[in-house]
Parts: C-alpha cells; sequence; structure tokens
C-alpha cells in the first residue's frame, strides 16, 4: 500500500500539455513522480517512462496452474479415487476432461490477473488523498513528492507554470 | 480514401462526455423510467411466485411428460444464455480486433451479459428438480465415499463453463467501471453517494502507472473472455450434440450455437439500445445510428449463417442414409409443431434479410421490430431444437407430445421480469456508457480544428 505523501502537483487542461510536461518531468531527472488523467492517455507510457506491466506472467503461470489442477482434479477423481465404470470408457479419458481443464485454466488466469492489478495499483485503498475532483473527469495532473530527487518547491512550481499548468499546489498525495 | 463518421457526435468536450454520462446516475429518475421499473418489478415478483411453486409443488407443473423432459426451463436456459452472448462479443473480440465503435456500446452490452447469465443460471438449477441439492453438482469430498461427479458428462462441463463465464464475464464488466466509479465519486454532491461509489471505486486513482496495468489488464481479459465464450455455447451444445438423440446428434452444432447466441445477443442488444436512446437523449450523441447500423449489420450476417445452419442440417439428415435422421428432420419441418420450425425461419432467417437496405438498417422503428422478431426466432430455435428432436424419436410406441402450461408461460414471461428490473437498475445506478473508454476516441472522425471531414 502506497503510503500519503507531501509533495507539489502541477494541473493541466489539456492533452498534448500534460504529455510534453510529462516528459519534461521525467527529463528532469524526477523518478517518483505520478501523472494523473481520467483515461490512459497514448502516448503517456513513453513519456513517463513506465516499463511494461508484469501481469501478463501472472496470467500465464496461474494459467498453467488451472490446466493443471484441472487435469490434477478429474484424473484423481476419476481414475484413482473412486473409479466408476461409464459406458466402457477408460477411467483416465482426457480428451472429456479437456472441457473441464479448458475452464479452470481461464478461471485461474483471469481472476489471479485481477489480483496481480489489485496488487500492482494497490487498491482496494480506503479514501485516498483527491489533487483535485476534476482530475477524474477532465483535467490532467502531475504530482512530484517531496523525497524525489532534486525536490525544490520553488523551481518545480516554475517549471509547471512554463509547461502551461493552469494552477500549481502543495498537497499530498 | 475512406472518411470516418464520428463515433461521438455533438464536439464533446471531456467535461460534456462526463457531464451527459453521468446524469442519468444523479437526476431524478424520469416517468418513463419509473412506469417501466414498476412493470418489471411486479413481472419479478409474479415470476417469484411461479418459481417458488415450481419449487414447492415439483418440476410436474411444467408440461414435462415422457418423451419431453426436457422444455421450456432448458429451452429459456439456452435462449438466455446466447443472448449473453453479445455482450462479451463486444467487449472482448471487438476489443481484440481493434473496433474502436465498441467504446459507447460495450458497457451496457456487458450488463446485458452477466444479467442474462444470471437470469439463465437460474433453470438448469431449478431444473434438477430439488434445487437444495444443488450443491452436489460440484466436486468436493463428500460424505458418500466420495463419491465425485462424472466429468466425462457435458452436463457437468456445463457446470463449469457457465459458472466460469458468470464469474469472468462479472469481473471484467467491473474492472471496467471501477474508473468511472471513481468519477462519479468525485462528482458526488452528497456523502452517501460519495461512500457508497467511493468504495465500488475501489480508491482508484488514475495515474499512469495505474492506467498501464489497467490497460494491461484489459487486455488479458480480453483475450481470456474471446476464447471463454466461444466455449460456453460449444459446451452448452455438447449438452445436445454427446447424446445419441436423432436431430441432437450432429457435428455441426458447436459452431451452429455460437452463431445463433451472437445472433440473438446482437438483436437483444438493439432492442434495449433502440430502447435505452428514447429514455435517455443524452446517449443519442454516444450510441449513434452509425453503431446501430453495424450491429444490424452483424444481425444479418449471423441471421443467414444460422439459416445456412439449418439448410445444411437438413441436407445432412437426407443425404446421410439415416433414415431415423431423416424422418426428425422431415418432421420437425412437417409433423405437429411444424409451425414452431417455420416460425423460426420466418423470424431469423428471412425478416433480418430488410437489413440489406440502408434505409432499413439506419430505421430505429425497423430495427426495433425486427430485433423483437429475432428473440421470438430464437427462442422457438432452441424450442424446436430441443422439443421436436424429443417429442418422436426411433420408436413409434414411445412418441407423445409437451403439454405446455401455464406454469410454462410463467416461467418464459417471469424471467423477463427478472431480466428487465436488474437491468432498468443498473441503467440508474451505473454510468451506462464507459467514460473513462469514451474519451480516447472523442476525436476520431474529426479533424484538426474539430469540424467534420
Amino acid at each position: 500500500m502506497a503510503k500519503i505523501v507531501k509533495g507539489i502537483a502541477g494541473i493541466w487542461e489539456d492533452e498534448h500539455l500534460i504529455l510534453k510536461a510529462a516528459a519534461k518531468t521525467r527529463e528532469m531527472g524526477f523518478q517518483k513522480f505520478e501523472a494523473i488523467s481520467a483515461y490512459p492517455v497514448h502516448g503517456m507510457e513513453e513519456a513517463c517512462g513506465i516499463k511494461r506491466s508484469w501481469i501478463p506472467y501472472v496470467t500465464f503461470v496461474m494459467g498453467v496452474v488451472g490446466l493443471t489442477a484441472g487435469l490434477l482434479l478429474t484424473w484423481w477423481t476419476s481414475a484413482v479415487d473412486w473409479k466408476v465404470n461409464v459406458g466402457g470408457k477408460p477411467f483416465f479419458s482426457l480428451p472429456a476432461f479437456i472441457p473441464i481443464m479448458f475452464e479452470l485454466t481461464i478461471l485461474f488466469a483471469a481472476l489471479s490477473s485481477v489480483v496481480a492489478l489489485f496488487k500492482a495499483c494497490g487498491i482496494p485503498r480506503i479514501d485516498p488523498p483527491i489533487i483535485d475532483p476534476d482530475l477524474s473527469s477532465h483535467k490532467f495532473a502531475i504530482f512530484i513528492p517531496h523525497n524525489d530527487v532534486n525536490y525544490d518547491e520553488s523551481k518545480i512550481e516554475a517549471m509547471f507554470k512554463e509547461l502551461g499548468a493552469t494552477s500549481v499546489k502543495k498537497t499530498e498525495y | 480514401m475512406i472518411k470516418r463518421n464520428p463515433l461521438v457526435l455533438g464536439n464533446k468536450t471531456l467535461k460534456d462526455v462526463t457531464d451527459d454520462i453521468c446524469a442519468p446516475v444523479e437526476r431524478f429518475p424520469s416517468k418513463g423510467w419509473v412506469g417501466l421499473f414498476l412493470g418489471a418489478k411486479t413481472l419479478l415478483l409474479f415470476y417469484i411466485v411461479i418459481l417458488a411453486s415450481v419449487v414447492g409443488v415439483g418440476i410436474g407443473l411444467l408440461g414435462m411428460s415422457n418423451p419431453v423432459f426436457w422444455g421450456t426451463m432448458i429451452v429459456t436456459f439456452v435462449f438466455w444464455i446466447g443472448i449473453g452472448h453479445a455482450g462479451t462479443l463486444i467487449s472482448a473480440v471487438l476489443f481484440l480486433f481493434r473496433q474502436k465503435w465498441r467504446t459507447s456500446v460495450a458497457r451496457t452490452a456487458e450488463a446485458m451479459t452477466v444479467f442474462a447469465v444470471m437470469t439463465a443460471g437460474l433453470f438448469p438449477l431449478l431444473h434438477t428438480g430439488r434445487p437444495w441439492l444443488d450443491y452436489w453438482l460440484f466436486p468436493y469430498p463428500n460424505q458418500r465415499g466420495p463419491l465425485w461427479v462424472n466429468f466425462r458428462s457435458p452436463l457437468l462441463w456445463d457446470v463449469f463453463a457457465v459458472s466460469t463465464y458468470a464469474t469472468v464475464s462479472m469481473v471484467f464488466w467491473y474492472i471496467g467501471l471501477v474508473p468511472d466509479f471513481a468519477t462519479i465519486k468525485d462528482r458526488a454532491k452528497n456523502k452517501l453517494r460519495r461512500t457508497v461509489y467511493g468504495a465500488l471505486s475501489l480508491g482508484w486513482r488514475g495515474t499512469a502507472k495505474n492506467w498501464s496495468h489497467y490497460e494491461m489488464l484489459y487486455l488479458i481479459l480480453a483475450g481470456l473472455s474471446t476464447p471463454l465464450v466461444l466455449s460456453v455455447h460449444t459446451i452448452v451444445s455438447f449438452d445436445f450434440a454427446v447424446s445419441h438423440l436423432p436431430g441432437w446428434h450432429t457435428t455441426i452444432f458447436p459452431p451452429y450455437f455460437v452463431a445463433g447466441a451472437i445472433f440473438s445477443g446482437f438483436a437483444m442488444v438493439v432492442t434495449l439500445m433502440t430502447l435505452v436512446r428514447i429514455g435517455f437523449k443524452e446517449f443519442q450523441n454516444y450510441v449513434t445510428l452509425d453503431h446501430m447500423e453495424v450491429m444490424n449489420k452483424i444481425i444479418m450476417t449471423t441471421g443467414m449463417l444460422v439459416g445456412y445452419a439449418y439448410a445444411a442440417e437438413f441436407f445432412i439428415a437426407w443425404y446421410s442414409g439415416n433414415q431415423y435422421e431423416r424422418f426428425v428432420f422431415v418432421n420437425r419441418a412437417f409433423g405437429p409443431y411444424g409451425w414452431s420450425y417455420w416460425m423460426m425461419v420466418t423470424c431469423n432467417v428471412i425478416i433480418p434479410q430488410v437489413f440489406w437496405w440502408k434505409k432499413m438498417r439506419r430505421s430505429i422503428p425497423v430495427m426495433f421490430v425486427v430485433s423483437i422478431f429475432v428473440n421470438i426466432g430464437m427462442w422457438f430455435e432452441r424450442f424446436v431444437i430441443t422439443v421436436t428432436s424429443l417429442h418422436r424419436d426411433f420408436l413409434p410406441s414411445s412418441w407423445g407430445m409437451y403439454h405446455w402450461s401455464w406454469f410454462d408461460t410463467g416461467v418464459l414471461v417471469g424471467s423477463f421480469g427478472m431480466f428487465l428490473t436488474l437491468f432498468l437498475l443498473y441503467l440508474r445506478l451505473f454510468p451506462a456508457v464507459s467514460i473513462a473508454e469514451v474519451k480516447p476516441v472523442l476525436h476520431v472522425g474529426y479533424d484538426e480544428k474539430g469540424g467534420h471531414h
């Protein structure tokens, strides 16, 4: 869970400006800054230097776990624990078990990917501080925490203003 | 170069989008909505009474008797499960194909999926006759040996397929809603709304890192839902195809069922969307006539796929030289249930052909009427498959009819009460168009200065 930190935030009202501002903030050497928007802004990942998400690895591993779980469940119950002769078919009749294995693969992979998202985003989170309620509607912000390298409030404020921020405020996030 | 029509009309700004989509959630309900809701809720209460009698007295209240032991419950189960498929198709398959028009329809289509699957899920549970023992459907360590469920049975595959589908589509829908819940929370004027939507939004903040993970998860869920949605109706069709009954035991069933599911699902999306557009005027700029036209094209295409399946089934029944198979099909079209067969063909194959004309595809009254016919036709398709195959099979001495009772009518009609109650509540409580997904496609179809092409 992310802790609440003090810092400074600039607010923009234009998608193009926030992209530029994010790229510039990164160029200035800040590492812990956050760019906040109401929707995924195209090109933001490159501007902020965000690495590809690690969630797919979780999906893959848990998909394999689900597949194996399906195989073990059907094999152990049908061919080991209590064998029931159904129409003379083999006890371990793999083709008939494929639907179960498939569904469990999907179920495990999907649910654990969601759990991975929760972990990655630090949610659920009770009542996180809000810089500006319009950030989930039509405004954009960049927040630099006080513990970031080269943190200097007046310099950052000047930089944000230069990059077209409509307002700059000290806040916590 | 082909110019694209704007996906969102009216040169909206980001703030306009938020305001428009949040409006139905934030204002007092209209008289029209209240009227529909009271109607749907009354129907739901009626449904509860009917189901209570069916559970209390027994499923003999329905028209089932020797040899037709699968009737309304199974027919209506397959009907509703099929309806659900369009939602996942729009939200997952079209997402993978990068079809941007899906954004404004996806949310409501997914909601429809979730509610349709919930409505459908009740039927097999009640059809067991003793629903209080339904936990026997799942493999769990028990005191009967432990005696396990039969993993070779398609009916058990169905348990896994439908429950996985219900879970994953609900999660997919909810994950899509999270950022929009945060939007509503931030706009909330009173404490109650702030608390409720704040809890639903899970504390979502929308930082670039969060969005990066979020988009990846959305892609993954779309990728997982696509094979899942195809598997569900495939497995539903196995319930029939894996048996040895003439009329059911055919290899065409899986693709035929999936095409039919998409067909009926899109028809239901069109039915609901035409009504949503009338009830919530602000959505007309988001769910435009272009959207409706595209869906009508899909309806016509899948309608013809289904028509092809009807023809292929008939041809193979004749070509196979199997006299039982041939008899079942001739009996289907010209026997005592012939009327239901021709009802199905008329509604599903002939009526959607009006969509060859652009004017018809873009006319709201026409598409509403056609979609209702398709809904009716697709219910009859399942009726034809289930009842006509069962009522006359190998031995004439064991032939019989399905004794439709008014409890059957109650179950069928009542299920719409449940579905519509949930759907109407959804329209009032949740943002019915995805706010966060529409915003990135706002500029599609506009030039640099914001004008039309």
